[in-house]
């Protein structure tokens, strides 16, 4: 697993070729491509898009619609972003492509409130692409109308979860809901809807135009195609990276320039912080998370500190309707503060570890499941340091 | 139509439910007890509090019980010890954050997360716990005190207020573990567009929301020898308080009721249903004056329909929500109101005491009937009307607090002049019942006979359907009434706010071809009132309501028009309905309020 040089995303793209194709042939047969391609999620989840888009497709409505979720609110996390600014047509194309696939009309882009200064870029290549005839009215001839509109975010990390996006496009709280059921049979407007991530949608046109076989010439089974990755943290060169799902940490680390790090911090906040011994694990859907972000602690870091972060963060961002999490992550906080003093006793330091298990069979969305991951791999990968001070 | 049945099993068992069923119900039928908190049978599904969670086989994460739908055969594990550690530790969560001084609580008792706790055998502190309250008591309103120190956010409320009210007064405010469920900009709630129907307060599950007691100022005057305390009972409490002495939902106690408040030292007893009589003349009679006032000299000032004015809760609804249309609310006071003017004057002068002196507590299903109790609209005895609103809950434990149990009482009458109420009067409790009383005594003031319905059964707007409508066409008038002749009167019922606005947007774009509407604030009407005991649920709705129905069967006067105290007091006193001192005691007007913030 050395080819970490071959790029997708960012390698070569021509506007159009990838609709023009989708719009050539039926739309099973643009999710049957999708599917083959092992293409998944890029948001966290992970889920197959294909499979997504299938579900969309089979429900019967007069209307559906599809989101693109900007909302790209992960700290550390930049790499939507950067699609968004430098192409925004390749979004969009996704984005099309998607709605042609599950039969929707209209599309939207809920971009994080913080971004709004790329609104005018990702208007400006609306306009553009009405021009070329490869949005609006009558696409390309094929009799397939689609219109892309933007929505800014709220500004809560919790509005990236897809059902409180929708809600919060619906003009509610941004809160989750129950599944089921998803999105895909009641979500924008009580209609099926897709919502994908900005970085999803860009390897659509890519997938239908060169096809399934060669996406998954990149990758790992079970894991095809690259993935971006915003790295931060103790390193040389701090950026976005695309690279092959299936590279092990260690080789990333080695492209990003980390000298001798302590902890790696992979899959974003919701994920987990590994120490040396996990380095040479693959990053996949089955390996390390393939969270969009990748931060990279130094010898010199304070786990513990760096545990109480990520906790105030999950702290003030969830969104609070579900005890678990509401309660749960303070109750964790708490339980740092008390380590930090030297108070925590083994016996309640066994009993936050239960609470973190209960969070995550019983917490009402992903936040709620995951936020406790740090909490478990800190105490976990760095006990001697965290709790031996 | 058939629904899909779908197989399913729940701890190895099988059993068939409909499509749609949601886990919670299916264990319900299955005999099988989950626990809930946020779950609510009269509102919609939140699934925040995971206490109901449930194993579905197949899947990584519990699912909450209440949430979700059966649509696929599952197969469902109600007890395992991942299920129990989930319960059990987001049990403690909440214990932990909430301020559990229990025996100083209004809900000891009847708390449902007490009750957990208890059924859970929590006997620690799992996580550091509350030790002082941090929120100050929001003492703002006469009907609603908030608690936020016992606050769980299980929301129950807020969608009280949203959904089943269609108010809005109640919202979450913040985020994360800052997360408050508060009102408006997070102000007092008597500044807010809370229209004190207390529906909140039957629904919370803790007693983070109680109704303002007077009970301390009653004892107060009880026990000063100087003061004549009277007080009335509305129909409603006493379908239900029974529930609060260990009798099954729908056994009416009016007779022990009687007993228990002598022995506690009330100096009168009095049946609010003579007063709905009185209303029920007032308003039959405003409704025949609209009506002609319409019908035969063309004015368009006089507003078509009419709307009862009986429910505080809906009248401050409609100050709020429809300031513009006030003026199709009958201008007649609520029975509370009409009585203790009636008996700060009539009253007080037929047997010689000094107004000043009395006292009058009115026993009411309602917690919005202190907040109309205290407007300043309501003096004009020249006295306070009626001093305090009294709830059923609070008067069950003044009773407890006498050491009275209401089962051991001997069965009493209700004291006199005061004191006879018709039937007509008794179905004020529930749901169309105004509505019930005003047909039939307005149609037989014009056309001399009674309604044409079996037993005086006007069954087509009794029930518990949100919208109820009925048509009744006016045939062989008497003379002077030959204006009505023929003429199709349309009425409709509702209950509830968020019915109330249905029929209100309709009156509002002039859709309504109605001549007459009765509008409850409460699900259910008064039975199910803010201030009635704890829980409600439609079945203890329907009970109630059964209750009174079944008591007025058999009662001796069943029309408001023929009940003889009612009549000796128009001869003595008001002369007729609709005469000036009437006009100057019984009815009133009202206040423009708007949808926004107010002080006051
Ligand atoms: C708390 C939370 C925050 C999330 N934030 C984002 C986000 O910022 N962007 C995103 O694409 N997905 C986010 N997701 C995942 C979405 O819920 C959803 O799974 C995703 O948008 C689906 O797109 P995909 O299938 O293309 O990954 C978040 C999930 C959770 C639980
Ligand atoms: S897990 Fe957290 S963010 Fe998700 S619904 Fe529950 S409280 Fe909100
Ligand atoms: S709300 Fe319930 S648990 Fe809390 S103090 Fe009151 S009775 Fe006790
Ligand atoms: S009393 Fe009624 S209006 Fe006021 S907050 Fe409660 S439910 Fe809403
Ligand atoms: S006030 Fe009562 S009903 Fe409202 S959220 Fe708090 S505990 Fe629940
Ligand atoms: S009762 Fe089901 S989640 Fe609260």
């Amino acid at each position: 697993m050395k080819q970490i040089k071959k790029k997708i995303l960012f390698g070569e793209y021509v506007s159009g070729i990838g609709l023009e194709k989708a719009l050539s042939i039926k739309p099973e047969d643009v999710i049957k491509e999708i599917k083959d391609s092992g293409l998944r999620g890029r948001g966290g989840a992970g889920f197959p898009t294909g499979l997504k888009w299938e579900f969309a497709f089979k429900e019967e409505s007069d209307e559906k619609y599809v989101i693109c979720n900007a909302d790209e609110g992960e700290p550390g996390t930049f790499k939507d972003r950067k699609l968004l600014t430098e192409q925004p047509e390749k979004v969009i194309e996704g984005l099309t492509i998607a709605g042609y696939a599950i039969g929707a009309k209209r599309g939207f882009i809920y971009l994080r409130g913080e971004y709004i200064y790329i609104l005018k870029n990702i208007e400006k290549a609306i306009t553009n692409l009405k021009e070329k005839n490869l949005l609006g009215e009558n696409i390309l001839n094929s009799n397939f109308h689609f219109d892309v509109e933007v929505r800014l975010g709220a500004g809560a990390y919790v509005c990236g979860e897809e059902f409180a996006l929708i809600e919060s496009m619906n003009g509610y709280r941004g809160e989750p809901r129950n599944k089921p059921p998803f999105p895909t049979q009641k979500g924008f407007r009580d209609k099926p809807t897709v919502v994908n991530n900005v970085e999803t949608l860009c390897f659509v046109p890519y997938i239908v135009s060169k096809g399934a076989e060669w996406f998954k010439s990149f990758g790992i089974e079970g894991s095809t195609g690259t993935k971006l990755f915003s790295v931060s943290g103790d390193i040389e060169h701090p950026g976005v990276y695309e690279l092959e799902l299936g590279i092990t940490l260690n080789e990333l680390l080695e492209v990003v320039g980390a000298k001798n790090p302590k902890a790696v911090q992979v899959g974003g906040a919701a994920g987990i912080c590994v120490a040396k011994k996990d380095f040479d694990r693959p990053i996949s859907f089955q390996g390390l998370p393939p969270g969009g972000s990748i931060i990279v602690f130094g010898e010199h870091r304070d786990m513990l500190k760096v545990l109480k972060n990520f906790l105030e963060f999950f702290v003030e961002e969830s969104c609070g309707q579900c005890t678990p999490c509401r309660e749960g992550n303070y109750r964790l906080l708490e339980g740092v503060n008390m380590l930090e003093k030297g108070n925590c006793s083994y016996r309640y330091l066994r009993e936050l570890l239960t609470l973190c298990e209960v969070m995550k069979t019983s917490s009402k969305c992903g936040l709620g499941q995951t936020s406790p991951n740090c909490f478990l791999s800190i105490l976990e990968n760095f006990k001697d340091e965290v709790i031996f001070r | 139509m058939n629904r899909e049945m779908i197989d399913i099993r729940i701890d190895g068992k099988e059993f068939k439910v409909e499509k749609g069923t949601t886990i919670l119900e299916a264990c319900k039928m299955a005999g099988i007890n989950i626990p809930t908190l946020c779950y609510h049978p009269d509102l919609t599904v939140a699934g925040i509090c995971r206490i109901c969670v449930v194993e579905i086989e197949g899947m990584k994460t519990l699912t909450p019980a209440c949430a979700f739908q059966i649509e696929r055969p599952v197969s469902v594990k109600t007890n395992s010890p991942k299920i129990r550690k989930a319960r059990r530790i987001n049990l403690d969560l909440l214990l932990s954050e909430h301020y559990g001084d229990c025996y100083t609580c209004v809900r000891n008792g009847k708390c449902e997360l007490q009750s957990l706790a208890r059924d859970y055998g929590i006997d620690n502190y799992r996580f550091p716990s509350v030790i002082k309250p941090k929120y100050e008591i929001d003492n703002s309103s006469y009907a609603i005190v908030r608690d936020q120190n016992k606050c769980i956010s299980c929301k129950r409320c807020i969608r009280t207020c949203i959904d089943l009210q269609k108010v809005g007064a109640l919202e979450t405010f913040g985020r994360g573990h800052s997360v408050r469920i508060s009102t408006a900009l997070n102000k007092p709630i008597a500044e807010v567009i809370c229209i004190n129907c207390g529906q909140c307060i039957n629904r919370c599950p803790t007693g983070a929301l109680r109704a303002n007691d007077p009970a301390d100022f009653i004892w107060e005057a009880i026990d000063d020898p100087e003061k004549f305390v009277i007080i009335q009972t509305a129909p409603s409490p006493r379908a239900a308080i029974g529930e609060e002495f260990g009798y099954p939902p729908g056994t009416s106690v009016t007779k022990k009721l009687n007993a228990a408040l002598r022995r506690i030292g009330f100096d009168r007893v009095f049946d609010t249903n003579f007063a709905a009589d009185l209303t029920i003349m007032e308003e039959g009679s405003e409704l025949i004056e609209r009506l002609k006032k319409r019908i035969v000299e063309g004015d368009e000032i006089v507003k078509v329909p009419m709307i009862t004015s009986c429910s505080p809760g809906w009248v401050k609804f409609a100050e709020h929500y429809y300031p513009e249309h006030l003026n199709h609310l009958s201008t007649c006071k609520s029975p509370q109101q009409m009585f203790g003017a009636i008996i700060k004057t009539y009253y007080a002068r037929k047997v010689g005491i000094d107004p000043s002196k009395i006292v009058v507590v009115a026993l009411m299903p309602c917690a919005a009937k202190k907040f109309e109790c205290n407007r300043p609209e309501m003096r004009d005895s020249g006295f306070k009307d009626v001093d305090f609103g009294l709830t059923t809950r609070e008067m069950a434990t003044m009773i407890k607090e006498a050491g009275i149990d209401l089962k051991d009482m001997p069965e009493k009458d209700f004291d006199h002049p005061l004191g006879l109420g018709s039937g007509a009067g008794l179905i004020f409790g529930a749901t169309g019942g105004v509505m019930e009383a005003a047909i039939r005594t307005v149609y037989e003031i014009v056309t001399g006979k009674p309604v044409p319905f079996k037993n005086l059964e006007i069954t087509p707007i009794r029930g518990m359907e949100g919208v109820r409508e009925a048509s009744l066409t006016i045939e062989n008038t008497l003379p002077e009434y030959r204006w009505l002749e023929g003429v199709t009167l349309n009425v409709a019922v509702a209950h509830g706010t968020a019915n109330a606005k249905k029929i209100m947007d309709k009156v509002v774009k002039g859709e309504a071809d109605y001549h007459f509407i009765e509008i409850m604030a409460c699900p259910g009407g008064c039975l199910g009132g803010g201030g009635q005991p704890i829980p409600t649920t439609p079945e203890i709705r329907m009970a109630r309501a059964r209750a009174i129905y079944e008591e007025e069967k058999n009662l001796p006067v069943r029309k408001s028009h023929e009940n003889p105290e009612l009549q000796q007091l128009y001869k003595e006193f008001l002369k007729h309905p609709l005469s000036e001192v009437s006009h100057k005691l019984l009815h009133t007007h009202y206040t423009p309020r708007g949808k926004y913030f107010f002080v006051g």
